[in-house]
């Protein structure tokens, strides 16, 4: 069987549709993640929804997220002649300050994507006279991925290949999103695999102190109508607690193989988010026992702090305070053939979500 | 980015220390780092992303869900159909 068969089912969708139409109360809710927003306007939900919810769309989109300044670094990097460049699809066309990876890559920067971090390393191994640099990129769900790559480098001895780390973590995004006096979100859908990795636990400080429930929810329509629903009873009854709606893949304490690597090879750091601005230990860097394996220190990386320019309206988009459909260049001047942001980029990016389903 | 989609683990190897299993994900194939998930079995579903199992699916769980609501939806299109 197919375990998320029963969690497309339309009866039950239908069902859990009716059930939320019959006691209708206004709520702001905000899913997490990109995969999640994408779910929601491919299966049509945000039109079958009761007119009194809103669901906003979150900064969950690693893609949409890294700031201009890190993709510049990556592209200087990729075009170090003795560097093979190699990351996930997703980051290829995503705007520096003026241009991309692919243009690199066009220009004869030996760049590749990648499906696994430890292709790169394997990749590592057969090239001996490169440089191998993995570009690692994207939240708790593929930190664990990164780690053992670096980690079996080490034990394998494998000296030409580095991580340039971008990691970002979502519980410290959660608390500046609730912080801010702009703040609209009454309730949160937090991301299914990246609680897959680190468990419900961690959310549960962040859901007392501000008051807001937070329910773990998965990627089918049934899950986000089920998550939903359960952040509703959450706001009616008035609980600030955490509640798990994908409990088929969602433990209490997480993966803690998976965490104790993290911890092995990452700690904390400060992190600029794309949109968000710096967000106080909110990123992952390696540890200085794996110095020689950072792409940061190895290379000579200068920052050149390059501020986000043109009328890309991504960081309010990022923030839930705007939708794509409010910015004046949506779908005129900027499509996923010709994006202007990185929202519009990225498969999970909320401006390319609403490109590729509202507008037809 | 967070995509993870789950496949049932049919063999199951150490490469370099390492726990690896071939994982069907409906007719294809994939070598899988199953370092993350040590207890696993063969038979058993897992989440996979990038190339990591992250988690055991917990199929008994699924199961359950899938009588309950199943007898739940029964139970209104039998009321329907008195009516
Ligand atoms: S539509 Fe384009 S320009 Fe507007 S916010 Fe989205 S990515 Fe930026």
């Amino acid at each position: 069987m197919d375990v998320n068969e029963p969690f497309r089912n339309p009866n039950l969708a239908e069902r859990l549709l009716k059930e939320l139409a019959a006691d209708p109360q206004p709520a702001v809710i905000m899913e997490i993640c990109g995969g999640q927003t994408h779910s929601l306007l491919a299966s049509g939900l945000d039109q079958l929804l009761p007119r009194t919810l809103e669901l906003v769309h979150g900064p969950g989109c690693p893609v949409c997220v890294t700031p201009v300044e890190m993709i510049d670094k990556a592209i200087h990097l990729a075009e170090n002649r003795h560097v093979l460049f190699t990351t996930f699809g997703d980051m290829l066309r995503v705007p520096g300050s003026n241009s991309h990876l692919l243009a690199a890559k066009s220009r004869g920067a030996d760049v590749r994507m990648l499906y696994s971090p430890l292709d790169a390393l394997a990749l590592a191994e057969q090239r001996p006279d490169k440089k191998v640099v993995f570009w690692a990129i994207g939240f708790e769900t593929t930190a664990p991925a990164t780690a053992l790559a670096v980690w079996m480098a080490r034990q394998k001895k494998v000296k030409n290949f580095s991580l340039l780390v971008s990691h970002v973590l979502v519980p410290p995004a959660m608390r500046q999103l609730l912080s801010s006096p702009q703040n609209r979100v009454q309730a949160f859908l937090a991301a299914g695999h990246v609680c897959a990795v680190t468990g419900w636990q961690p959310y549960q400080a962040i859901a007392e102190e501000f008051h807001t429930p937070i329910v773990v929810t998965g990627f089918e329509p049934v899950d986000l109508l089920l998550g939903i629903h359960r952040a509703m009873q959450l706001l009616r009854s008035g609980c600030g607690r955490v509640d798990n709606a994908y409990g088929r893949v969602v433990r209490r304490c997480g993966n803690e193989a998976a965490l104790n690597r993290i911890a092995e090879v990452y700690c904390q750091c400060d992190r600029t988010w794309r949109g968000l601005g710096l967000i106080p230990a909110s990123g992952l860097r390696l540890r200085d026992e794996f110095a020689e394996y950072d792409a940061e220190k190895i290379f000579d990386l200068q920052s050149n702090h390059a501020a986000q320019t043109g009328p890309c309206i991504s960081g309010l988009i990022l923030q839930g305070l705007k939708k794509p459909s409010d910015c004046p260049l949506f779908s005129v001047d900027c499509t996923p053939e010709h994006p202007l942001g990185a929202p519009m980029v990225s498969a999970e990016g909320a401006c390319a979500a609403y490109y590729h389903y509202k507008t037809r | 980015m967070c995509l993870a989609i789950p496949g049932r683990v049919e063999s199951l190897e150490q490469q370099d220390g390492m726990l690896m299993g071939r994982v069907d994900f409906n007719g294809i194939n994939k070598m899988v780092c199953l370092a993350y998930v040590p207890e696993v079995q063969i038979g058993q579903q897992v989440m996979v992303h990038a190339g990591f199992a992250i988690q055991i699916v917990d199929e008994e769980e699924v199961r359950q869900f899938h009588q309950l609501w199943q007898q739940v939806l029964d139970h209104t299109s039998d009321r329907r159909q008195e009516r």
